[in-house]
């Protein structure tokens, strides 16, 4: 009988999946298995958009510069680097390989960057190259691509001249359209370049080696690395491809994979399982902003202000969001941005409406005057995930209950919100903003009157005139300056409702060690991390 | 019977034509932008997008445009996986998702036949109540809810265990597939086992039955070689455009078990406005549609003689 149970019990373990003691991690083989969230779209780094390209991208290929584990600049392919005023000239350390092994020259970065800016090319984030000498003309086919302030001295050195001085341009090059393109490697591929594993060429400290769509890939360490010592992971595998939170928290709970972020709802099961909840706070800000066109009611000043005065952050964060790591939105430049020598946010605390319904009364009565009797119902544009439109009937309710406005929210899907957003059809919008290099004009230049992703046309010339400053000037003083009094100008015009700073949470397998979350750049990055016993 | 099948075949051509058709005027009415993302982007960009995918072109140039492309069998690129053509899309994905389909179905046939022939033989008693409450179940849950349900046992099955007896998803071996198709197939099998209940208790009032009956033959041998064989009939008619619908309505499952077929791309395009994927996903789809339906009407003339006839 005993005997049978054996047989039994060892026929059933074979006829399973074979991965019995299933482990996301392994610390013999140094391996990770890990879910995103979709497909990557584009993993040709001139034209990536989207936050999953750039993960991915971000462990595949290196720029001039990175971010270290602290986010602060440390050399990449350049070993070292030169600033002026006018120009910027890196100096590539020779050991850099491509993953066939040749090395990374001052051409590839050329090569990349007039590819992107060409109008054929039709990248979406060409306008990050503008500070580039005649890079903006080049983008608007006025001049050739060879043009370009970027030339390739030698193979190891490239010269940048700059269009107007630019403190942060030293930190643009870590982003992912500044990463190197090999022209030979692109021409070879035409159209087909990206679409696959083997039709991408890698100098990151890890190569793809196998690519299903929609279903899985596996980055494994790069041998060819120029710094492959620091490397402790031999491989990342991306196991599963699914946007469903709860499936990954179910892959997470059967030890598939290592990480997952957690959503409001699956937040409780995971609590109750008693995993280790970690947060971390994205570095993107959410705001309601107005439509400020003369013809919407919301360009009236005092109406916005009356908004102002009733919202409560701090409700927001804790009552209507109620997941931890969220902050209280109080300014559009968000807390972690650097400013002269402390963070910006310390040394120009943002002005805050005192929570008071009387004033807010005041300021509607006045409006009502100025608008010339009642105001009719604001219509309130949101996307169509759960957390926006709970936020939309969140305002819905405030607006109501505290001001006896009517709002009608208008739930749309993605791309219909965009076109509502572009063409103005809304009286306020449920938007947000994510940074893309680690300095504050990342966030400054958002509400400019030239900003085409400033869809509520706001426009006032003193706030203008302050983000040219930020923009032009290389001393920090004076463009923390501006930007301190750029960020009273909004406060003073309402000119958008900040609501909250985003915060995630997620679970993370307790024997990686080393993942980093980033504000800026591939998050998360577990360049550095490794599994330990 | 040829002239039938060919009439079927033209038919059918037709009614692919007229999908196209439709589906790229009701497109082209969705209000929203295919070019338009987070970051905006400057005029000229745009204008080099839209020369890309021939948006500059007016729609009527457009259309024609896609029908003679359709024609060579070239969908095009897609908007939003902007280096893999639409014809790659469908040729990576649809196997997975036809995989699925084939099980599911396989799964819902036997299921809805054999379910469906108890309910009837039992008529009114216990096994009859008790499966009749789970189809109406089976029908009226949407499979979302089947699917998180399902995986979360799996979890709880593995975790009872301590190892991975079945993955709770993903996609590669046959394991991997069970549960997914299980889910997927569910609401058809209620159907079919409906379908089944109904046409068994038809024919089990017919006069051969009694004929059968009364010439003393076994109640297995009724059951099998004159109930069943008359009741399916109706079964087969449904099992066609079902095996399409079950090959297409598997986005939730997809997303939910993380596996990458078609289904995902089908709904997601619709939500990305992604042109071509949205033609190419449904164009494909539709024909594959109607092919079953002739399909199954032809081996209806096969089966059921009296049908080529009229």
């Amino acid at each position: 009988m005993r005997r049978i149970t054996v047989i039994l019990t060892c026929l059933f373990i074979q006829l399973t999946d074979g991965t019995a003691l299933a482990s996301p991690v392994d610390f013999e083989n140094q391996t990770i298995t890990v879910a995103i969230t979709q497909e990557p779209p584009q993993m040709n780094s001139a034209k990536a958009t989207d936050q999953v390209s750039g993960l991915v991208l971000g462990h595949l290929m290196e720029g001039l510069v990175r971010y270290d584990r602290r986010g602060r600049l440390e050399p990449g392919v350049a070993e070292r680097w030169e600033m002026t005023d006018e120009k910027a000239t890196f100096y590539l350390r020779k050991n850099a390989l491509w993953s066939d092994g040749k090395p990374v020259t001052a051409h590839d970065f050329v090569f990349a960057w007039q590819t992107a800016l060409k109008p054929v090319t039709a990248s979406e984030y060409s306008f990050i190259f503008f500070p580039i000498k005649n890079a903006q003309q080049i983008n608007n086919g006025e001049l050739p691509a060879d043009k370009l302030g970027a030339v390739a001295l030698d193979d190891h050195t490239l010269e940048v001249t700059l269009e107007r001085p630019t403190a942060y341009f030293i930190k643009l090059t870590a982003f992912n359209t500044f990463f190197p393109i090999r022209e030979d490697f692109f021409n070879s591929k035409g159209d087909k370049y990206a679409a696959n594993a083997d039709d991408l060429l890698y100098n990151g400290a890890f190569i793809m080696t196998e690519w299903k769509h929609s279903a899985s890939l596996k980055m494994v360490k790069n041998p060819n690395y120029w710094n492959k010592d620091e490397i402790t992971l031999n491989a990342i595998n991306v196991d599963y491809i699914t946007a469903d939170t709860r499936a990954r928290l179910n892959l997470y709970t059967d030890g598939k994979i290592a990480f997952t972020r957690l959503d409001g709802e699956t937040y409780k099961d995971a609590l109750s399982q008693r995993f280790r909840i970690r947060r971390f706070t994205t570095g993107s800000v959410f705001f309601i902003e107005y439509n400020h066109r003369p013809e919407k009611v919301t360009s009236n000043l005092n109406l916005r202000k009356a908004i102002q005065h009733v919202f409560d952050p701090d409700e927001m964060v804790n009552r209507v969001l109620a997941v931890p790591g969220n902050l209280r939105g109080e300014s559009i430049f968000p807390v972690w941005l650097n400013g002269v020598e402390d963070k910006f946010r310390r040394e120009y605390p943002a002005p805050m409406a005192r929570y008071s319904v009387a004033t807010a009364q005041q300021y509607l009565d006045r409006a009502r005057e100025e608008l010339g009797g009642e105001i009719p119902p604001l219509v309130l544009l949101v996307s169509d995930s759960p957390t926006a439109t709970k936020q939309g009937e969140y305002m819905q309710g405030l607006m109501l209950n505290k001001l006896g406005l009517d709002v009608k929210i208008d739930v749309q899907t993605f791309k219909q919100r965009l076109a509502k957003m572009t063409s103005g059809d809304f009286d306020m919008v449920g938007a947000g903003w994510g940074p893309d290099f680690d300095d504050i004009m990342t966030f400054g230049d958002l509400m400019a009157s030239w900003n085409l992703n400033n869809r509520g046309r706001y426009n006032n010339p003193a706030y203008d005139r302050l983000v040219q400053i930020a923009m032009n000037s290389t001393d920090p003083k004076t463009r923390m300056d501006a930007m301190g009094q750029a960020q009273q100008i909004l406060f003073d015009d309402a000119a958008v409702l900040p609501q909250y700073e985003q915060g995630i949470i997620y679970v993370l397998h307790p024997k990686v060690k080393g993942v980093v979350r980033r504000v800026v750049g591939a998050d998360p990055d577990y360049t550095h991390a490794k599994v330990v016993p | 019977m040829l002239m039938y099948t060919l009439k079927r075949l033209l038919a059918g051509v037709i009614t692919v034509w007229f999908i196209a058709t439709a589906t790229f005027i009701a497109m082209h009415q969705v209000p929203g932008d295919p070019l338009m993302n987070d970051k905006a982007v400057s005029p000229e960009i745009r204008a080099n997008l839209e020369a890309k995918y021939g948006l500059d072109k007016p729609v009527t140039t457009q259309y024609f445009i896609f029908l003679s492309n359709m024609l060579k069998g070239d969908f095009g690129i897609s908007f939003t996986q902007q280096n893999r053509k639409v014809n790659d899309i469908i040729r990576d994905h649809f196997p997975v998702s036809a995989t699925l389909g084939v099980l599911a179905i396989f799964f819902a046939a036997t299921g809805g036949v054999l379910f469906g022939a108890l309910t009837a033989v039992y008529r009114n008693q216990m096994p009859d109540v008790v499966i009749m409450f789970l189809v109406i179940l089976g029908i009226s849950v949407p499979s979302f809810v089947f699917a998180a349900l399902g995986q979360l046992m799996l979890v709880n099955i593995n975790s009872f265990f301590g190892y991975s007896v079945i993955p709770v998803a993903g996609w590669g071996t046959i394991w991997h597939m069970l549960m997914p198709s299980l889910v997927l197939g569910l609401t058809t099998m209620a159907l079919l086992t409906r379908l089944m209940r109904s046409s068994m208790l038809e024919v089990v009032n017919e006069d051969y039955i009694k004929t059968a009956k009364a010439k003393g033959l076994s109640p297995t041998r009724i059951f099998f070689r004159h109930q069943l064989r008359n009741a399916i009939l109706p079964v087969i008619t449904v099992l066609g455009p079902q095996i399409a619908a079950i090959t297409t309505g598997g986005f939730v499952v997809e997303l939910v078990f993380a596996i990458p077929g078609l289904g995902r791309y089908f709904v997601q395009a619709v939500q990305q406005l992604d042109y071509t994927v949205i033609m190419g996903t449904t164009v494909f789809y539709g024909a594959f549609l109607v092919f079953m339906v002739i399909v199954v009407d032809i081996l209806y003339g096969f089966i059921d003689p009296r049908v080529r006839l009229s």
